[in-house]
Protein backbone atom coordinates (compact mmCIF):
# COMPACT_ATOMS: atom_id res chain seq x y z
CA UNK A 1 0.00 0.00 0.00
CA UNK A 2 1.68 3.33 -0.60
CA UNK A 3 2.23 6.04 1.77
CA UNK A 4 0.11 8.80 1.21
CA UNK A 5 3.08 12.11 1.20
CA UNK A 6 2.21 15.18 2.51
CA UNK A 7 2.58 17.21 -0.34
CA UNK A 8 3.08 20.72 -1.63
CA UNK A 9 -0.25 20.76 -2.56
CA UNK A 10 -1.86 19.54 0.45
CA UNK A 11 0.30 22.53 2.35
CA UNK A 12 -1.31 25.05 -0.05
CA UNK A 13 -5.26 23.53 0.49
CA UNK A 14 -4.70 23.85 4.29
CA UNK A 15 -2.89 27.06 4.24
CA UNK A 16 -6.68 28.26 2.18
CA UNK A 17 -8.65 26.47 4.50
CA UNK A 18 -7.08 28.15 7.57
CA UNK A 19 -7.55 31.94 5.43
CA UNK A 20 -10.97 31.24 4.65
CA UNK A 21 -11.77 29.91 8.30
CA UNK A 22 -10.41 33.53 9.37
CA UNK A 23 -12.52 35.12 6.86
CA UNK A 24 -15.38 33.25 7.55
CA UNK A 25 -15.13 33.82 11.25
CA UNK A 26 -14.97 37.94 10.67
CA UNK A 27 -18.03 38.03 8.68
CA UNK A 28 -19.76 35.73 11.83
CA UNK A 29 -18.16 37.85 14.43
CA UNK A 30 -20.94 40.66 14.71
CA UNK A 31 -23.99 38.62 14.21
CA UNK A 32 -22.66 35.72 16.80
CA UNK A 33 -21.51 38.42 19.43
CA UNK A 34 -24.70 39.75 19.82
CA UNK A 35 -26.39 36.22 19.64
CA UNK A 36 -23.77 34.77 22.19
CA UNK A 37 -24.19 38.16 24.77
CA UNK A 38 -28.12 38.28 24.68
CA UNK A 39 -28.92 34.86 23.75
CA UNK A 40 -27.26 31.83 24.56
CA UNK A 41 -24.51 33.13 27.40
CA UNK A 42 -28.06 34.54 29.19
CA UNK A 43 -29.32 30.67 29.34
CA UNK A 44 -26.45 29.71 31.56
CA UNK A 45 -25.89 32.92 33.39
CA UNK A 46 -30.01 32.63 34.36
CA UNK A 47 -29.83 29.63 35.74
CA UNK A 48 -27.08 30.91 37.93
CA UNK A 49 -28.83 33.79 38.93
CA UNK A 50 -31.83 31.16 40.02
CA UNK A 51 -29.19 29.70 42.48
CA UNK A 52 -28.79 33.24 44.57
CA UNK A 53 -31.07 35.50 46.62
CA UNK A 54 -30.21 39.14 44.68
CA UNK A 55 -31.92 41.92 44.05
CA UNK A 56 -29.61 42.68 40.79
CA UNK A 57 -28.16 45.94 42.79
CA UNK A 58 -26.70 44.62 45.50
CA UNK A 59 -22.37 43.56 45.04
CA UNK A 60 -23.20 40.25 47.08
CA UNK A 61 -25.79 38.29 46.58
CA UNK A 62 -26.66 35.45 48.99
CA UNK A 63 -26.32 31.36 47.35
CA UNK A 64 -29.47 29.41 48.29
CA UNK A 65 -28.70 26.29 46.01
CA UNK A 66 -32.17 25.49 44.32
CA UNK A 67 -34.04 27.50 47.76
CA UNK A 68 -36.11 29.41 44.37
CA UNK A 69 -37.02 26.20 42.69
CA UNK A 70 -38.44 24.26 46.04
CA UNK A 71 -40.26 27.73 46.74
CA UNK A 72 -41.93 27.70 43.51
CA UNK A 73 -43.42 24.31 43.99
CA UNK A 74 -44.59 25.72 47.56
CA UNK A 75 -46.16 29.00 45.84
CA UNK A 76 -49.87 29.02 45.58
CA UNK A 77 -49.98 32.08 43.36
CA UNK A 78 -46.96 30.40 40.83
CA UNK A 79 -49.51 26.99 40.86
CA UNK A 80 -52.46 29.50 40.38
CA UNK A 81 -50.36 31.03 37.10
CA UNK A 82 -49.46 27.96 35.70
CA UNK A 83 -53.42 26.57 36.07
CA UNK A 84 -54.17 29.78 34.54
CA UNK A 85 -51.97 29.73 31.57
CA UNK A 86 -53.05 26.01 30.52
CA UNK A 87 -56.48 27.55 30.91
CA UNK A 88 -55.50 29.94 28.79
CA UNK A 89 -53.87 27.96 26.09
CA UNK A 90 -56.71 25.46 25.84
CA UNK A 91 -58.33 28.03 25.22
CA UNK A 92 -56.91 29.75 22.60
CA UNK A 93 -55.34 27.26 20.84
CA UNK A 94 -58.22 24.43 19.14
CA UNK A 95 -60.80 27.57 18.59
CA UNK A 96 -58.27 29.48 16.66
CA UNK A 97 -56.74 26.44 14.74
CA UNK A 98 -60.27 25.37 13.81
CA UNK A 99 -61.30 28.56 13.16
CA UNK A 100 -58.99 29.20 10.79
CA UNK A 101 -58.69 26.08 9.43
CA UNK A 102 -62.22 26.46 8.17
CA UNK A 103 -61.82 30.40 7.25
CA UNK A 104 -58.87 28.83 5.00
CA UNK A 105 -60.71 26.58 3.43
CA UNK A 106 -63.34 29.05 2.30
CA UNK A 107 -60.53 31.13 1.15
CA UNK A 108 -59.13 28.51 -1.07
CA UNK A 109 -62.45 27.75 -2.97
CA UNK A 110 -60.99 30.09 -5.64
CA UNK A 111 -63.24 33.15 -4.75
CA UNK A 112 -62.95 36.79 -5.91
CA UNK A 113 -61.32 38.95 -3.16
CA UNK A 114 -59.07 36.34 -2.38
CA UNK A 115 -56.16 39.33 -1.37
CA UNK A 116 -58.70 41.63 0.39
CA UNK A 117 -59.95 39.06 2.76
CA UNK A 118 -56.54 38.31 3.47
CA UNK A 119 -55.63 41.36 4.41
CA UNK A 120 -58.21 41.83 6.92
CA UNK A 121 -57.96 39.03 8.13
CA UNK A 122 -54.57 39.62 9.07
CA UNK A 123 -54.55 42.67 10.16
CA UNK A 124 -55.19 41.97 14.02
CA UNK A 125 -51.25 40.16 13.49
CA UNK A 126 -49.51 43.14 12.47
CA UNK A 127 -50.77 45.87 15.09
CA UNK A 128 -49.56 45.78 19.07
CA UNK A 129 -50.75 43.62 21.42
CA UNK A 130 -50.80 46.58 23.95
CA UNK A 131 -52.44 48.53 21.27
CA UNK A 132 -55.53 46.03 20.56
CA UNK A 133 -55.56 44.90 24.15
CA UNK A 134 -57.02 48.58 24.74
CA UNK A 135 -59.36 49.01 22.49
CA UNK A 136 -60.75 45.76 23.84
CA UNK A 137 -60.58 47.02 27.08
CA UNK A 138 -63.43 49.48 26.27
CA UNK A 139 -65.01 47.12 23.98
CA UNK A 140 -65.19 44.39 27.72
CA UNK A 141 -66.36 48.14 29.00
CA UNK A 142 -68.86 46.68 31.89
CA UNK A 143 -71.68 49.15 31.41
CA UNK A 144 -74.32 49.81 28.92
CA UNK A 145 -71.61 52.08 26.71
CA UNK A 146 -69.45 48.66 26.08
CA UNK A 147 -70.10 47.36 22.59
CA UNK A 148 -70.06 44.04 23.91
CA UNK A 149 -72.92 44.44 26.48
CA UNK A 150 -73.97 47.23 24.47
CA UNK A 151 -74.99 43.93 21.71
CA UNK A 152 -76.15 41.68 24.14
CA UNK A 153 -78.55 44.03 25.16
CA UNK A 154 -79.91 44.93 22.35
CA UNK A 155 -80.30 40.82 21.85
CA UNK A 156 -82.48 40.93 25.21
CA UNK A 157 -79.40 39.58 26.78
CA UNK A 158 -78.41 40.38 30.41
CA UNK A 159 -75.11 42.37 30.49
CA UNK A 160 -71.91 41.14 32.59
CA UNK A 161 -69.13 43.31 33.81
CA UNK A 162 -66.53 41.44 31.82
CA UNK A 163 -62.82 41.89 33.05
CA UNK A 164 -64.27 42.74 36.44
CA UNK A 165 -65.92 39.47 36.69
CA UNK A 166 -63.55 36.60 38.14
CA UNK A 167 -65.37 34.04 35.93
CA UNK A 168 -65.55 36.30 32.73
CA UNK A 169 -61.92 37.89 33.24
CA UNK A 170 -60.13 34.70 31.37
CA UNK A 171 -63.27 34.38 28.43
CA UNK A 172 -62.33 37.70 27.55
CA UNK A 173 -58.63 38.12 27.27
CA UNK A 174 -59.06 34.02 25.41
CA UNK A 175 -61.82 35.66 22.89
CA UNK A 176 -59.45 38.86 22.36
CA UNK A 177 -56.28 36.70 21.41
CA UNK A 178 -58.41 34.68 19.58
CA UNK A 179 -58.99 37.49 17.37
CA UNK A 180 -55.71 38.39 17.05
CA UNK A 181 -53.86 35.18 16.59
CA UNK A 182 -56.35 34.13 13.41
CA UNK A 183 -55.16 35.66 10.48
CA UNK A 184 -51.55 34.22 11.32
CA UNK A 185 -53.16 30.52 11.50
CA UNK A 186 -55.20 31.27 8.29
CA UNK A 187 -52.22 32.05 6.04
CA UNK A 188 -50.45 29.62 7.54
CA UNK A 189 -53.01 26.85 6.75
CA UNK A 190 -53.83 28.24 2.79
CA UNK A 191 -50.39 27.89 2.60
CA UNK A 192 -50.67 24.14 3.17
CA UNK A 193 -53.59 24.06 1.22
CA UNK A 194 -52.43 25.45 -1.95
CA UNK A 195 -49.39 23.08 -0.86
CA UNK A 196 -51.78 19.86 -2.03
CA UNK A 197 -51.25 18.95 -5.27
CA UNK A 198 -54.92 19.22 -7.12
CA UNK A 199 -54.43 15.51 -8.69
CA UNK A 200 -55.48 14.24 -5.30
CA UNK A 201 -58.81 15.95 -5.61
CA UNK A 202 -59.46 15.23 -8.90
CA UNK A 203 -58.63 11.45 -8.26
CA UNK A 204 -61.67 11.81 -5.48
CA UNK A 205 -63.51 13.59 -7.59
CA UNK A 206 -63.51 10.33 -10.24
CA UNK A 207 -64.22 8.13 -7.37
CA UNK A 208 -67.32 9.98 -6.61
CA UNK A 209 -65.68 11.42 -2.95
CA UNK A 210 -68.08 14.23 -1.63
CA UNK A 211 -67.16 17.18 0.29
CA UNK A 212 -66.45 15.66 3.92
CA UNK A 213 -64.98 12.77 3.08
CA UNK A 214 -62.59 14.16 0.64
CA UNK A 215 -61.55 16.72 3.62
CA UNK A 216 -61.88 14.19 6.10
CA UNK A 217 -59.30 11.39 3.68
CA UNK A 218 -57.13 13.96 1.64
CA UNK A 219 -57.32 17.20 3.13
CA UNK A 220 -56.77 16.50 6.51
CA UNK A 221 -54.03 14.05 6.07
CA UNK A 222 -52.10 15.93 3.29
CA UNK A 223 -52.15 18.85 5.92
CA UNK A 224 -51.26 17.49 8.72
CA UNK A 225 -47.73 18.55 8.44
CA UNK A 226 -49.17 22.47 8.32
CA UNK A 227 -51.32 21.40 11.38
CA UNK A 228 -48.56 20.26 13.25
CA UNK A 229 -46.41 23.33 12.81
CA UNK A 230 -49.31 25.72 13.80
CA UNK A 231 -50.26 23.34 16.54
CA UNK A 232 -46.64 23.41 17.61
CA UNK A 233 -45.96 27.51 17.35
CA UNK A 234 -49.04 28.25 19.12
CA UNK A 235 -48.83 26.51 22.32
CA UNK A 236 -45.98 28.05 22.93
CA UNK A 237 -46.72 31.09 21.95
CA UNK A 238 -50.00 30.97 24.12
CA UNK A 239 -47.51 30.56 26.98
CA UNK A 240 -46.10 33.35 26.45
CA UNK A 241 -48.92 35.95 26.54
CA UNK A 242 -48.56 38.77 28.35
CA UNK A 243 -49.28 42.28 26.77
CA UNK A 244 -53.32 41.88 27.06
CA UNK A 245 -53.15 40.23 30.57
CA UNK A 246 -50.64 44.07 31.60
CA UNK A 247 -53.33 46.09 29.82
CA UNK A 248 -56.36 45.20 30.63
CA UNK A 249 -56.36 43.24 33.95
CA UNK A 250 -52.87 43.01 35.65
CA UNK A 251 -53.37 39.52 36.84
CA UNK A 252 -56.72 40.14 38.72
CA UNK A 253 -59.67 40.17 39.40
CA UNK A 254 -58.97 37.93 42.10
CA UNK A 255 -55.96 36.11 40.52
CA UNK A 256 -58.34 35.11 37.62
CA UNK A 257 -55.78 35.95 34.96
CA UNK A 258 -52.59 36.09 36.52
CA UNK A 259 -50.30 34.44 33.69
CA UNK A 260 -46.82 32.31 34.03
CA UNK A 261 -44.96 35.78 32.34
CA UNK A 262 -47.09 38.01 33.73
CA UNK A 263 -46.24 37.03 37.35
CA UNK A 264 -42.42 36.44 36.28
CA UNK A 265 -42.85 40.08 35.18
CA UNK A 266 -44.20 41.35 38.77
CA UNK A 267 -41.47 38.90 40.92
CA UNK A 268 -38.45 39.96 38.66
CA UNK A 269 -39.23 44.12 37.98
CA UNK A 270 -41.92 44.74 40.55
CA UNK A 271 -40.43 43.19 43.59
CA UNK A 272 -36.73 42.56 41.97
CA UNK A 273 -36.21 38.99 43.15
CA UNK A 274 -33.83 38.35 40.12
CA UNK A 275 -33.51 34.73 41.30
CA UNK A 276 -36.51 33.70 42.22
CA UNK A 277 -37.69 35.44 38.42
CA UNK A 278 -34.86 32.90 36.72
CA UNK A 279 -35.97 30.16 38.57
CA UNK A 280 -39.47 30.70 37.07
CA UNK A 281 -38.08 31.42 33.68
CA UNK A 282 -36.46 28.08 34.03
CA UNK A 283 -39.57 26.36 34.90
CA UNK A 284 -41.47 28.24 31.89
CA UNK A 285 -38.89 26.89 29.61
CA UNK A 286 -38.61 23.26 30.60
CA UNK A 287 -42.45 23.08 30.51
CA UNK A 288 -42.39 24.71 26.46
CA UNK A 289 -39.53 22.27 25.91
CA UNK A 290 -41.27 19.20 27.08
CA UNK A 291 -44.78 19.67 25.58
CA UNK A 292 -43.12 20.48 22.69
CA UNK A 293 -41.23 16.88 22.73
CA UNK A 294 -44.45 15.24 23.65
CA UNK A 295 -45.99 16.58 21.18
CA UNK A 296 -43.57 15.59 18.37
CA UNK A 297 -43.70 12.27 20.00
CA UNK A 298 -47.35 11.21 20.29
CA UNK A 299 -48.99 13.87 17.53
CA UNK A 300 -45.69 14.63 14.85
CA UNK A 301 -45.85 10.05 14.61
CA UNK A 302 -49.29 10.71 12.98
CA UNK A 303 -48.00 13.52 10.81
CA UNK A 304 -48.25 12.14 7.27
CA UNK A 305 -45.94 13.68 4.48
CA UNK A 306 -46.49 13.54 0.92
CA UNK B 1 -58.48 7.82 -19.61
CA UNK B 2 -58.58 10.08 -16.83
CA UNK B 3 -58.35 13.04 -18.57
CA UNK B 4 -61.32 11.77 -20.46
CA UNK B 5 -63.30 11.50 -17.31
CA UNK B 6 -62.14 15.02 -16.06
CA UNK B 7 -63.52 16.64 -18.76
CA UNK B 8 -66.82 15.05 -18.35
CA UNK B 9 -66.90 15.98 -14.91
CA UNK B 10 -66.00 19.51 -15.61
CA UNK B 11 -68.16 20.11 -18.74
CA UNK B 12 -71.49 19.57 -16.75
CA UNK B 13 -73.44 22.79 -17.39
CA UNK B 14 -77.17 22.47 -16.43
CA UNK B 15 -78.79 25.61 -15.56
CA UNK B 16 -79.47 23.60 -11.89
CA UNK B 17 -76.07 22.64 -11.66
CA UNK B 18 -75.18 26.76 -11.76
CA UNK B 19 -77.22 27.97 -10.14
CA UNK B 20 -76.26 25.86 -7.23
CA UNK B 21 -72.66 27.09 -7.69
CA UNK B 22 -73.85 30.80 -7.59
CA UNK B 23 -75.57 29.66 -4.13
CA UNK B 24 -72.59 28.34 -3.09
CA UNK B 25 -70.16 31.13 -3.59
CA UNK B 26 -72.82 33.59 -2.28
CA UNK B 27 -73.15 31.41 1.08
CA UNK B 28 -68.96 31.33 0.97
CA UNK B 29 -69.08 35.34 0.24
CA UNK B 30 -71.30 35.67 3.44
CA UNK B 31 -69.04 33.76 6.01
CA UNK B 32 -66.24 35.47 4.82
CA UNK B 33 -67.86 38.95 5.22
CA UNK B 34 -69.24 38.16 8.50
CA UNK B 35 -65.85 37.43 9.82
CA UNK B 36 -64.45 40.19 8.01
CA UNK B 37 -66.52 42.37 9.99
CA UNK B 38 -65.64 40.70 13.19
CA UNK B 39 -62.15 41.64 12.50
CA UNK B 40 -62.48 45.41 11.43
CA UNK B 41 -65.07 45.87 14.32
CA UNK B 42 -62.65 46.71 16.97
CA UNK B 43 -61.21 49.24 15.17
CA UNK B 44 -64.08 50.80 13.76
CA UNK B 45 -65.02 51.28 17.29
CA UNK B 46 -61.33 52.46 17.89
CA UNK B 47 -61.63 55.23 15.16
CA UNK B 48 -65.35 56.05 15.79
CA UNK B 49 -64.68 56.57 19.51
CA UNK B 50 -61.92 58.77 18.79
CA UNK B 51 -63.54 61.00 16.99
CA UNK B 52 -66.06 61.21 19.11
CA UNK B 53 -67.45 64.28 21.69
CA UNK B 54 -66.81 62.77 25.66
CA UNK B 55 -70.71 62.98 26.15
CA UNK B 56 -71.54 61.05 23.02
CA UNK B 57 -69.06 57.85 24.65
CA UNK B 58 -71.91 56.57 27.18
CA UNK B 59 -74.91 57.27 25.10
CA UNK B 60 -77.02 53.98 25.34
CA UNK B 61 -77.87 52.87 22.49
CA UNK B 62 -74.42 52.64 20.99
CA UNK B 63 -74.00 55.59 18.35
CA UNK B 64 -71.16 54.01 15.81
CA UNK B 65 -71.34 57.40 13.36
CA UNK B 66 -70.36 60.69 15.73
CA UNK B 67 -73.43 63.37 15.72
CA UNK B 68 -69.97 65.57 15.31
CA UNK B 69 -66.17 64.58 14.45
CA UNK B 70 -64.02 65.92 17.25
CA UNK B 71 -60.82 66.20 15.46
CA UNK B 72 -59.38 67.85 18.39
CA UNK B 73 -59.05 64.63 20.86
CA UNK B 74 -55.81 63.74 18.68
CA UNK B 75 -55.06 67.05 18.99
CA UNK B 76 -55.47 66.94 22.82
CA UNK B 77 -53.79 63.54 23.33
CA UNK B 78 -51.02 64.58 21.45
CA UNK B 79 -50.06 67.03 23.83
CA UNK B 80 -51.14 65.13 27.20
CA UNK B 81 -47.94 63.04 27.32
CA UNK B 82 -44.91 63.84 24.63
CA UNK B 83 -45.88 61.44 21.80
CA UNK B 84 -43.60 63.37 19.03
CA UNK B 85 -40.99 61.57 21.14
CA UNK B 86 -42.01 58.60 21.42
CA UNK B 87 -42.85 58.69 17.84
CA UNK B 88 -39.77 59.37 17.49
CA UNK B 89 -37.35 57.17 19.46
CA UNK B 90 -40.19 53.91 18.06
CA UNK B 91 -39.19 54.86 14.60
CA UNK B 92 -35.43 55.53 15.51
CA UNK B 93 -35.55 52.38 17.17
CA UNK B 94 -37.10 50.34 15.02
CA UNK B 95 -35.40 51.53 12.01
CA UNK B 96 -31.68 51.43 13.54
CA UNK B 97 -32.31 47.87 14.60
CA UNK B 98 -33.52 46.88 11.37
CA UNK B 99 -31.00 47.69 9.55
CA UNK B 100 -28.32 46.75 11.64
CA UNK B 101 -29.59 43.40 11.70
CA UNK B 102 -30.07 42.82 7.85
CA UNK B 103 -26.31 43.49 7.77
CA UNK B 104 -25.34 41.20 10.58
CA UNK B 105 -27.44 38.58 9.71
CA UNK B 106 -25.98 39.32 5.67
CA UNK B 107 -22.67 39.03 6.32
CA UNK B 108 -23.07 35.79 8.54
CA UNK B 109 -25.31 33.92 6.36
CA UNK B 110 -22.59 34.85 3.45
CA UNK B 111 -20.12 33.25 5.63
CA UNK B 112 -22.49 29.56 6.12
CA UNK B 113 -24.00 29.58 2.93
CA UNK B 114 -20.11 30.46 0.71
CA UNK B 115 -17.63 29.32 2.87
CA UNK B 116 -15.61 26.37 4.02
CA UNK B 117 -14.73 26.88 7.01
CA UNK B 118 -13.49 24.79 10.92
CA UNK B 119 -16.82 24.30 12.85
CA UNK B 120 -19.28 25.81 10.37
CA UNK B 121 -22.15 23.11 11.02
CA UNK B 122 -21.74 22.65 14.68
CA UNK B 123 -22.05 27.25 14.66
CA UNK B 124 -24.62 26.66 12.60
CA UNK B 125 -26.60 24.28 15.05
CA UNK B 126 -25.42 26.51 17.94
CA UNK B 127 -27.62 28.88 16.09
CA UNK B 128 -30.63 27.49 14.89
CA UNK B 129 -30.72 25.89 19.08
CA UNK B 130 -31.48 29.13 19.98
CA UNK B 131 -34.48 29.89 18.75
CA UNK B 132 -36.00 27.57 21.24
CA UNK B 133 -34.75 29.58 24.10
CA UNK B 134 -38.09 31.55 24.94
CA UNK B 135 -37.44 35.55 25.42
CA UNK B 136 -38.56 35.34 28.78
CA UNK B 137 -35.39 33.01 29.49
CA UNK B 138 -33.16 35.90 28.59
CA UNK B 139 -35.02 39.00 30.19
CA UNK B 140 -33.02 39.17 34.13
CA UNK B 141 -29.92 38.01 32.75
CA UNK B 142 -30.13 40.74 30.25
CA UNK B 143 -31.37 43.29 32.32
CA UNK B 144 -28.53 42.60 34.85
CA UNK B 145 -25.88 43.50 32.20
CA UNK B 146 -27.78 46.38 30.56
CA UNK B 147 -27.77 47.67 34.42
CA UNK B 148 -23.74 46.90 34.76
CA UNK B 149 -23.03 48.94 31.22
CA UNK B 150 -24.68 51.29 32.67
CA UNK B 151 -27.48 50.88 29.19
CA UNK B 152 -30.51 50.88 31.56
CA UNK B 153 -32.92 54.02 29.78
CA UNK B 154 -30.82 54.36 26.57
CA UNK B 155 -31.44 53.44 22.77
CA UNK B 156 -28.47 51.01 23.29
CA UNK B 157 -30.53 48.90 25.59
CA UNK B 158 -33.63 48.76 23.25
CA UNK B 159 -31.51 47.97 20.29
CA UNK B 160 -28.18 46.15 20.55
CA UNK B 161 -30.24 42.92 22.08
CA UNK B 162 -32.15 42.80 18.68
CA UNK B 163 -29.19 43.25 16.09
CA UNK B 164 -28.64 39.37 15.85
CA UNK B 165 -31.34 37.13 14.47
CA UNK B 166 -31.04 33.86 13.87
CA UNK B 167 -34.49 33.66 12.00
CA UNK B 168 -33.18 36.22 9.57
CA UNK B 169 -29.65 34.12 9.13
CA UNK B 170 -31.54 31.21 8.22
CA UNK B 171 -33.68 32.48 5.42
CA UNK B 172 -30.60 34.30 3.92
CA UNK B 173 -28.29 31.31 4.05
CA UNK B 174 -31.33 29.10 2.28
CA UNK B 175 -31.70 31.87 0.03
CA UNK B 176 -27.88 32.36 -1.21
CA UNK B 177 -27.35 28.86 -1.46
CA UNK B 178 -30.10 28.63 -4.10
CA UNK B 179 -27.50 31.13 -6.36
CA UNK B 180 -25.11 28.82 -8.71
CA UNK B 181 -21.46 28.87 -7.30
CA UNK B 182 -20.29 29.79 -10.75
CA UNK B 183 -21.42 32.91 -10.23
CA UNK B 184 -18.91 33.88 -8.00
CA UNK B 185 -16.35 32.36 -10.36
CA UNK B 186 -17.14 34.41 -12.99
CA UNK B 187 -17.57 37.67 -10.57
CA UNK B 188 -13.67 36.95 -9.56
CA UNK B 189 -12.56 36.60 -12.90
CA UNK B 190 -13.67 40.23 -13.32
CA UNK B 191 -11.88 41.61 -10.05
CA UNK B 192 -14.73 41.25 -7.47
CA UNK B 193 -13.53 40.98 -4.08
CA UNK B 194 -15.50 38.61 -1.46
CA UNK B 195 -17.31 41.22 0.17
CA UNK B 196 -17.59 43.48 -3.47
CA UNK B 197 -19.45 40.23 -4.68
CA UNK B 198 -21.63 39.82 -1.08
CA UNK B 199 -22.96 43.30 -1.98
CA UNK B 200 -23.51 44.08 -5.49
CA UNK B 201 -24.32 40.37 -5.99
CA UNK B 202 -25.76 38.13 -3.27
CA UNK B 203 -27.83 41.34 -2.14
CA UNK B 204 -29.31 42.89 -5.04
CA UNK B 205 -30.37 39.03 -6.37
CA UNK B 206 -31.88 38.25 -2.66
CA UNK B 207 -34.14 41.42 -2.77
CA UNK B 208 -37.55 39.14 -1.72
CA UNK B 209 -35.51 38.05 1.41
CA UNK B 210 -34.33 41.15 2.66
CA UNK B 211 -37.75 42.38 2.13
CA UNK B 212 -39.28 39.78 4.10
CA UNK B 213 -36.58 39.88 7.09
CA UNK B 214 -36.27 43.43 7.44
CA UNK B 215 -40.61 43.71 7.37
CA UNK B 216 -40.64 41.14 10.33
CA UNK B 217 -37.87 42.73 11.97
CA UNK B 218 -38.84 46.96 12.05
CA UNK B 219 -43.04 45.38 12.71
CA UNK B 220 -41.54 43.26 15.51
CA UNK B 221 -39.33 46.07 16.69
CA UNK B 222 -42.16 49.14 16.28
CA UNK B 223 -44.82 46.46 18.31
CA UNK B 224 -42.35 45.63 20.89
CA UNK B 225 -43.61 45.49 24.36
CA UNK B 226 -42.04 43.73 27.04
CA UNK B 227 -38.80 44.74 26.70
CA UNK B 228 -38.91 48.62 26.09
CA UNK B 229 -41.52 48.47 29.15
CA UNK B 230 -38.19 47.11 31.44
CA UNK B 231 -35.57 49.03 30.02
CA UNK B 232 -37.06 52.47 29.46
CA UNK B 233 -38.23 54.61 32.64
CA UNK B 234 -37.94 58.28 31.26
CA UNK B 235 -40.04 59.48 28.60
CA UNK B 236 -37.09 60.01 26.63
CA UNK B 237 -36.64 56.80 25.89
CA UNK B 238 -40.10 55.65 25.75
CA UNK B 239 -41.16 53.91 22.64
CA UNK B 240 -44.54 54.48 21.59
CA UNK B 241 -46.16 50.96 22.83
CA UNK B 242 -44.67 51.66 26.42
CA UNK B 243 -45.56 55.22 26.16
CA UNK B 244 -49.05 54.19 25.03
CA UNK B 245 -49.34 51.78 28.10
CA UNK B 246 -48.14 54.71 30.65
CA UNK B 247 -51.04 57.28 29.12
CA UNK B 248 -53.62 54.91 29.58
CA UNK B 249 -52.37 54.81 33.07
CA UNK B 250 -52.63 58.26 33.44
CA UNK B 251 -55.20 59.08 31.09
CA UNK B 252 -57.66 55.68 31.31
CA UNK B 253 -60.93 57.10 32.52
CA UNK B 254 -60.57 59.49 29.29
CA UNK B 255 -61.68 57.04 26.04
CA UNK B 256 -61.62 59.56 23.66
CA UNK B 257 -58.18 60.46 24.13
CA UNK B 258 -57.40 57.28 24.36
CA UNK B 259 -58.86 55.85 21.48
CA UNK B 260 -57.01 58.48 19.59
CA UNK B 261 -53.22 57.50 21.24
CA UNK B 262 -54.34 53.93 20.30
CA UNK B 263 -55.10 54.94 16.61
CA UNK B 264 -52.11 57.14 16.28
CA UNK B 265 -49.61 53.96 17.67
CA UNK B 266 -51.60 51.52 15.11
CA UNK B 267 -52.03 53.58 12.01
CA UNK B 268 -47.96 53.72 10.56
CA UNK B 269 -47.62 49.72 10.85
CA UNK B 270 -51.80 49.51 8.87
CA UNK B 271 -50.60 51.66 6.27
CA UNK B 272 -47.62 50.63 5.71
CA UNK B 273 -48.88 46.89 5.73
CA UNK B 274 -51.69 48.07 3.39
CA UNK B 275 -48.10 48.76 0.83
CA UNK B 276 -46.03 45.81 1.76
CA UNK B 277 -49.15 42.90 2.50
CA UNK B 278 -48.66 41.10 -0.55
CA UNK B 279 -44.60 40.71 0.39
CA UNK B 280 -45.17 40.01 4.61
CA UNK B 281 -48.15 37.87 3.84
CA UNK B 282 -46.30 35.41 1.23
CA UNK B 283 -43.33 35.91 3.57
CA UNK B 284 -44.93 34.70 6.47
CA UNK B 285 -46.50 31.43 4.51
CA UNK B 286 -43.19 31.14 2.95
CA UNK B 287 -41.27 30.50 6.16
CA UNK B 288 -43.88 29.04 8.13
CA UNK B 289 -43.79 25.96 6.17
CA UNK B 290 -40.25 26.44 6.04
CA UNK B 291 -39.37 25.94 9.58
Amino acid sequence: MPVRRFTAKDAARRRRYLKETFTAYLYLLPATAVLVTFHFAPVFYAFYVSLLDWNYISPNPTFVGFANYAALLKDSDFITSLINTVYYVIGTVPTSMAVALFVAILLNQKIRGLAWYRTVYFLPVITAANAVAIIWFWIYHPDYSGLLNGLLDRLGLPIQSWLLDPKWAMPCIILMSIWKGLGYNVVIFLAGLQNISSEYYEAAQIDGAKGWSIFRYITWPLLSPTTFFVLIISVIGSFQVFSQVYVMTRGGPLKSTLVVVYYLYKIGFEDFKMGYASAMAYALFMIIFTLTLLQRKYIGSRVYYQ
Amino acid sequence: MRHQAMSRVKTQHSPGATAARILRSLGIHALLLAGATIMLAPFAWMISTSLKDYSEVFTVPIRWIPSRLVWSNYVDAWNEAPFARYFFNSAFVATVTTIGQLVFSALAAYAFATMNFFGREVIFTLFLGTMMIPDQMTLVPNYVLLFRLNWIDTYYALIVPWLGSVFSIFLMRQFFQTIPKELYDAAQIDGCSRFGYLWRVMVPLSRPVFITCGLFTFIGSWNAFLWPLIVTNTDRMRTIQVGLSTFMQEHGTVPTLLMAASTMAIMPVVIGFFFVQRQFIQGIARTGLKS
